[in-house]
């Protein structure tokens, strides 16, 4: 297994590598420059090829990457213009938040995905089966925005339950045990909502496979063992019937971290959704670019935290 | 008989096709006793497969109806929960198909400690794994400590046939049912799953039930036959008997079917075994194949009759079977 791991970490660097170049040549083809835009225009055309040669920008474009990804490592990402602040300052803070809403709907999404699949599977074509498969319908057929409205509307006004917008309450300390329980109680919401919507998928997965499953040669093996059917179900249905939730855990992961733009917008959440969207509106393209790198990032890594989930539950993998 | 250890009465093992059931296994009675073998034989869809998962009642959608008696207790009739005590340990099954039989996620030692946990409680971890060991050398697999950490599909087929087999002895079953344990291997693989067979039959004194296609391997391992046709045992005999004096035209057909040294063409029985939807319930239901029997030799109700002892025939048609020779049957093919 740890062979595997190895050589699966291996083949990423390559892909970040990539990434970073594509992000780079994107970056590079958008018009203008740091000069263009944030000058003074009285300036004269020579100062600014003086300031141009200062800052490599006339150097080739192999020295400026390389300029680039120096700077990338060091964890220096550049200056926003609308914010004026370092990039990676303004997104680390971001970042927590939209990890925090990723986690929160991750696990509301498993707390219901799981228990509703296995139902679903197992009684297959029971009223409780149709239930579960006619809520997944509607799951799919529901635009997560409308959904966050609605969900925002009763939740957040009507009721008063959860908080209707930010991350955290105002005028809490930093670091203090109240300022944490108030981050997560602002993620509940919104995350409640992702995982609703979210879930569908997850279910229909778990339950077609465990419908798969169970009509295998080794479920009679189990049968024909003696084990009871709660037994059968436990400890061989479902574990072979979660390999592909397991394979879809990762990307599950950042679909999340890039796919809040929706519900962070409708709850005015700070995650970096909400934060992606605004800078495209505002052409903030420092922030634009590192945002697309940390998505791709988060993609690859994604696919990397797959494989080596499906890599512990699936012995079969870890020998190619 | 005081030796008896499994009676099947009248079982009818039906499955639901739109609304109706349809019987797979039709008013099937026969007797094993302790340390036989009975050999099963029939053509695919004969319901041979059905007779054993109706034994072990592994059928998830089915009709029993019938008796079938372990030992006295009829498992039909019997509670899941108590069903579970016996499957695994009174009773055990060996599979068809060893590359799908076993869990791939878990280890083979696993798999078969599942079995010993389930009905010897007494036996601690410790004393699983030592059974565990002891049993895949028992079933000729060298380097068990390894294979016990081992998965699946790191062996070969013929491997895992052969944990499949540790499997189903591993808690000493008073009767055994192999379900064509070699149909999916190759030949040379075939020969030593039956040699390791034929020398557990000795060691773990149990009845079995050897359900295969192969002829061969009745000759050599049964020491009673039953021929099913169409859900149904058309003849049934001690091994020497059937071999030497069969009736029953689908047996004959059978037996006919087997190649021979000097024979040019091997003998195909005309037509196909009918599909349970459109198998006539009525009359004989080998007739279909064999048209030039004159229809008036076969019985209303083909019932069993013995004809010697011990041996028993469904039907009187057998009385006026005779194959046709080969031009008669060329020219039945084309018309």
């Amino acid at each position: 297994m740890w062979k595997f791991i190895i050589r699966r970490l291996l083949i990423t660097f390559p892909q970040l590598v990539f990434l970073s170049v594509l992000v780079f040549i994107m970056a590079q083809m958008m018009p203008g420059d740091a000069l263009t835009g944030l000058i003074d225009p009285t300036i004269t055309a020579e100062a600014l090829d003086l300031q141009r040669e200062r800052l490599g920008l006339n150097n080739p474009w192999y020295i400026q990457y390389a300029d680039w990804v120096s700077g990338l490592v060091q964890g220096d990402l550049g200056q926003s213009f609308r914010f004026k602040m370092d990039v990676t300052a303004l997104i680390s803070e971001r970042v927590m938040n939209t990890i925090l809403l990723s986690a929160v709907s991750l696990i509301f999404t498993y707390i219901i995905a799981i228990p509703l699949g296995i139902v679903s599977g197992r009684y297959n074509d029971s009223p409780l089966d149709s239930v579960i498969t006619g809520y997944s319908y509607l799951g799919f057929a529901t635009p997560i925005f409308i959904f966050a409205l609605v969900m925002l509307w009763i939740f957040g006004f009507q009721l008063g339950w959860f908080p209707t917008s930010g991350s955290v309450a105002p005028g809490l300390e930093s670091g203090t045990m109240e300022y944490y329980i108030s981050k997560l109680y602002h993620a509940l919401l919104p995350g409640l909502s992702i995982a609703l919507i979210s879930v569908v998928s997850t279910i229909q997965y778990l339950r077609s496979e465990i419908v798969d499953t169970k009509q295998k040669d080794f479920i009679v093996t189990a049968r024909a063992k003696g084990a009871s059917e709660n037994r059968v179900y436990n400890k061989h249905i479902f574990r072979n019937s979660i390999l592909p939730i397991a394979a879809f855990f990762g990307w599950e992961i950042t679909s999340l971290i890039s796919g809040t733009v929706f519900v962070e917008s409708v709850f005015s959440y700070p995650g970096m959704g909400l934060l992606f969207l605004e800078s495209i509106m505002q052409r903030d393209f420092s922030v634009v670019t590192s945002l697309v790198l940390l998505f791709g990032a988060a993609s690859i890594l994604g696919a990397l935290l797959s494989d080596i989930i499906l890599s512990i539950v699936d012995p079969r993998i870890r020998i190619k | 008989m005081t030796n008896e250890l499994l009676k099947i009465k009248n079982l009818t093992t039906s499955f639901r096709i739109g609304d109706e059931y349809y019987a797979a296994v039709d008013d099937v009675s026969l007797t094993l006793n302790k340390n036989e073998v009975l050999g099963i034989v029939g053509e695919s869809g004969s319901g041979k497969s059905a007779l054993a998962f109706s034994i072990m009642r592994l059928h998830t959608r089915a009709k029993i109806e019938g008796e079938i008696s372990l030992n006295n207790r009829n498992i039909v009739e019997m509670s899941k929960s108590k069903l579970n005590k016996i499957r695994g340990d009174e009773m055990a099954m060996i599979f068809q198909d060893p590359l799908t039989a076993l869990n791939p996620l878990m280890p083979i030692g696993r798999q078969i400690e599942e079995t010993l946990f389930l009905h010897n409680k007494r036996l601690g971890q410790q004393g699983r794994k030592k059974r565990v060991i002891e049993l895949i050398n028992l079933v000729g697999i060298p380097r068990a400590e390894r294979v016990y950490e081992q998965f699946p599909h790191e062996l070969s087929g013929g491997m895992r046939q052969r944990i499949i087999i540790a499997i189903a002895i591993a808690n000493d079953p008073e009767l055994l049912i192999a379900d064509e344990p070699t149909t999916a291997l190759d030949v040379t693989i075939q020969a030593q799953i039956l040699d390791l067979i034929r020398e557990l039959k000795e060691k773990i004194h149990a009845g079995i039930i050897l359900i295969t296609h192969d002829l061969g391997v009745v000759a050599e391992m049964a020491d009673r036959v039953a021929v099913m046709y169409a859900g149904q045992i058309v003849e049934i005999a001690t091994v020497e008997r059937l071999f030497e004096n069969p009736l029953h035209p689908y047996t004959r057909s059978l037996l006919n079917s087997v190649p021979t040294e000097g024979q040019d063409r091997l003998h195909v029985i005309q037509g196909v075994v009918p599909s349970l939807k459109n198998l006539p319930r009525t009359g004989c239901r080998f007739a279909e194949r064999i048209p030039w029997v004159d229809a008036s030799y076969h019985e209303e109700n083909p019932t069993l009759h013995e004809v010697e002892s011990g041996h028993f025939v469904r039907c009187t048609c057998h009385k006026h079977f005779y194959f046709l020779d080969k031009k008669e049957e060329q020219e039945n093919v084309v018309s």
